[in-house]
């Protein structure tokens, strides 16, 4: 696993703030790490905090979807917080949405959302 | 296209995913200092992370040219690599199209985010790419 990404597991949550500077080749890592602290984990969701990323193109936008339709499969739900106004805008124009995830403003609205809902 | 508006900043190799990020990290810098606000800057940087990925990953690599000019404010990004070309651009830049897995709408979105965006390519040559953000 690289440092450009931790992973934190808090009240049966996944925690990952994703940092600015993360290559094709780490998402790549955090995908697979991921799947697997899931399982391990007995993890119910995932927060993914994508507040650092200055743009997100079509490869990491792809990679977030498919990390979404993975965890739904491992029976978590997906949360992307923090998306920044003008990458949201960018988004929308490369025709990309993100069908699998929830996302939130921020981690606390995320886990206000989790939290409505009882523990398994 | 002809010549690139503006001085060469940065001649930016592109071998390796980690490569894109510098080239991407170069034009931002240089729309933030001509005052490019939020949008503008994202837009153009996520352009040139989709064209730089694509010299990476299907041209076998190349180099990214960054130009910047004052008046008029652009910053324009020249991305060329010797790879198997393009045989259909406009296949290529319709949103679907890929030869390689991908989603396909790398090449057509890049274009809705620059402001111009010109590709020459010849089969078994390589790509250039010349993306222009004018603020």
């Amino acid at each position: 696993m690289s440092a450009a990404s931790a992973i934190y597991f808090v009240e049966g949550v996944l925690l990952v703030a994703i940092q600015e500077d993360i290559s094709d080749t780490d998402i790549l890592d955090l995908q697979e790490a991921l799947a697997e602290r899931i399982v391990r984990d007995s993890a119910r969701a995932v927060v993914m905090d994508i507040n650092a990323l200055e743009i997100v193109d079509t490869f990491v936008g792809r990679i977030l979807a498919q990390l979404a339709s993975v965890s739904k499969l491992l029976d978590a739900q997906t949360y992307v917080v923090g998306m920044r106004p003008a990458v949201a805008m960018t988004l929308v124009e490369l025709g990309m949405d993100l069908p699998e995830s929830k996302t939130a403003l921020s981690l606390s609205h995320a886990l206000q959302d989790l939290r409505g809902k009882p523990l398994a | 296209m002809s010549v690139p508006e503006g001085a060469l900043v940065s001649v930016c190799v592109l071998l390796r995913d980690r490569d894109v990020l510098h080239a991407r990290r170069v034009a931002g810098q240089e729309l933030e200092k001509l005052g490019a606000r939020s949008v503008k800057k994202t837009r153009f940087v996520t352009a040139v992370s989709e064209i730089g990925r694509n010299a990476v990953m299907h041209g076998g690599g190349g180099e990214a040219r960054i130009y910047s000019q004052v008046h008029p404010p652009c910053v324009t990004v020249v991305c060329r690599d010797k790879g198997p070309g393009i045989a259909d651009v406009d296949a290529a830049l319709c949103d679907g199209f890929s030869t390689a897995g991908s989603m396909g709408r790398g090449l057509g979105g890049a274009r809705r985010l620059c402001d111009q965006m010109e590709i020459e390519t010849t089969v078994g040559k390589g790509t250039c790419v010349t993306m222009v953000a004018r603020l």
